[in-house]
């Protein structure tokens, strides 16, 4: 067990935040007391080992998980009820392997277009922007590792999001496919929210050097804990 | 209108996930054809013609039902792969419409092998329906529609279990008990034509009620049970 003193940080101006939260798996505490927010228009990095309860912090702010103890809340409210500003992409694809990138993203869109959902993107902008072919006539389970990533990122980037979670976003990259996702991601936070705000964005990682440029402040977790908060050169 | 909208994008991801992989269909046709070929050697239908008769409506839907176990956990294991069903409970659309777009689609795939089933089996169990035949085109849908409904709402409750394939049938088949009876005696009714048509009439409303009460159930409850943990 760790003996680190767990770093609470608060901000006014918050697109999400975890007061007190903890997450327990019978005996396994993949998340221990956690208090922290997110600025809007921030970007943070979450650094740390396999299991030290970033994934699950990701998934408890997209709604996926309840905690245990604590709250999470996302725009003001539960998680659940902001679905259509948030979009989390995980280290799976989330794609159907037997469609098509461009099948995937239009279905994914439709599911998107309804009420109280910001503006969905066209799948083929989406595709083009992380560097796909649209007119791709492969399934996706015939793509390489990168291109399904990338195919992902285009699947979450179509839906417009206020805020965006990344879970793993470089896994399976090369560098300079890394180096491009982190352009992209850098020029996603430009782009112009409907209504005004601001684009957050929440990644975990463990390759700290590759999420370097994105990062105003950067969260390092061990065994469920934030146990270091620094603010990055952008912030 | 809109929720009809999405309850059809569904249906069409299911139906063209089905046709490139052909999983659910081929499963269900080859399991309810060795089933029949089984069936008619072991019970002699040439010799029997009104034993087989009596007992060929129950054989048609116990094959169904355990044919139509192979398609439903199927179904769900696409959405787990790849945690697409994560990106499914992100999505701002109602959940009870995946619940009713992929049930349609499980209803499709059987109706499908229940086409290329009936003449095989009216061949294999020399039957000559006795009865009213247009009633079938009315009990069978309800029929399929009862095992698809529940069969559909209890393998997405598996979903998280180690032993769903095992889950499914000890949930499904107690539960599917008075609909398999309907359905049975509907269909044995119509192929004697002994039933008399007020008591045909009551096993085919009963099996509609049970259709519409536990549609509504299942649809009521989708939600809790995707997002359960």
């Amino acid at each position: 067990m760790s003996t680190a003193a767990p770093i609470r940080s608060e901000t006014a101006a918050a697109a999400a935040s975890l007061d007190s939260v903890s997450k327990i798996y019978g005996a396994f505490a993949a998340l221990r007391n956690v208090t922290t927010s997110f600025p809007a228009g921030s970007s943070t990095v979450i650094l740390g080992e396999n299991g030290a309860g970033k994934s699950t912090m990701l998934r408890v702010l997209a709604g996926l998980i309840t905690p245990t103890r604590g709250k999470a809340i996302v725009f003001g409210g539960p998680p659940h009820l902001h679905r259509h500003r948030v979009a989390y992409m995980s280290h799976s694809t989330m794609l159907y392997d037997e469609l098509t990138a461009m099948e995937n993203l239009t279905y994914f869109a439709t599911l998107h277009r309804g009420d109280g959902c910001a503006c969905v993107g066209s799948p083929e902008m989406a595709l083009r922007a992380v560097g796909l072919d649209p007119a791709l006539t492969r399934p996706v389970g015939q793509y390489s590792q990168g291109m399904r990533q990338r195919a992902s990122l285009a699947r979450v980037l179509q839906t417009d999001p206020e805020l965006l979670l990344l879970d793993e976003p470089f896994s399976n990259l090369d560098v300079k496919s890394a180096g491009q996702l982190v352009e992209l991601l850098a020029d996603f936070r430009t782009w112009p929210v409907p209504g005004g705000g601001s684009r957050t964005l929440i990644l975990t990682t463990h390759q700290a050097s590759l999420a370097e440029p994105l990062a105003d402040r950067t969260l390092t977790m061990r065994q469920g804990q934030i146990v270091d908060l620094s603010t990055g050169t952008n912030g | 209108m809109k929720y009809l909208g999405y309850v059809f994008e569904h249906l069409r991801k299911d139906l063209r996930l089905e046709w490139r992989s052909r999983d659910a269909i081929n499963g269900m046709l080859f399991f309810v054809l060795l089933m029949v070929v089984v069936f008619s050697i072991a019970f002699d239908p040439a010799g029997y013609p009104s034993v087989t008769r009596q007992i060929s409506g129950g054989i048609l839907w116990v094959g169904l039902l355990f044919a139509s176990m192979t398609a439903l956990n199927q179904s769900w294991s696409r959405e787990q792969r790849n945690q697409v069903l994560e990106a499914q409970r992100m999505a701002p659309s109602p959940a009870s419409a995946l619940f009713v777009g992929k049930a349609l689609a499980n209803m499709l795939f059987v109706l499908a092998v229940e086409a290329v089933l009936a003449p095989i089996f009216v061949v294999f169990f020399n039957l000559h329906v006795l009865g009213n035949a247009k009633l079938l085109a009315l009990i069978l849908p309800l029929g399929t529609w009862a095992l698809v409904v529940n069969g559909t709402f209890f393998a997405a409750l598996g979903l998280r279990a180690r032993n769903r394939e095992l889950l499914l049938p000890l949930i499904l088949l107690p539960l599917s008990l008075p609909a398999v009876l309907m359905m049975v005696q509907a269909t044995t009714g119509v192929l004697t034509g002994e039933l008399d048509p007020i008591y045909l009439r009551s096993w085919i409303t009963q099996l509609a009620g049970y259709d519409l009460i536990y549609t509504v159930v299942c649809v009521l409850l989708f939600e809790t049970v995707l997002n359960a943990e």
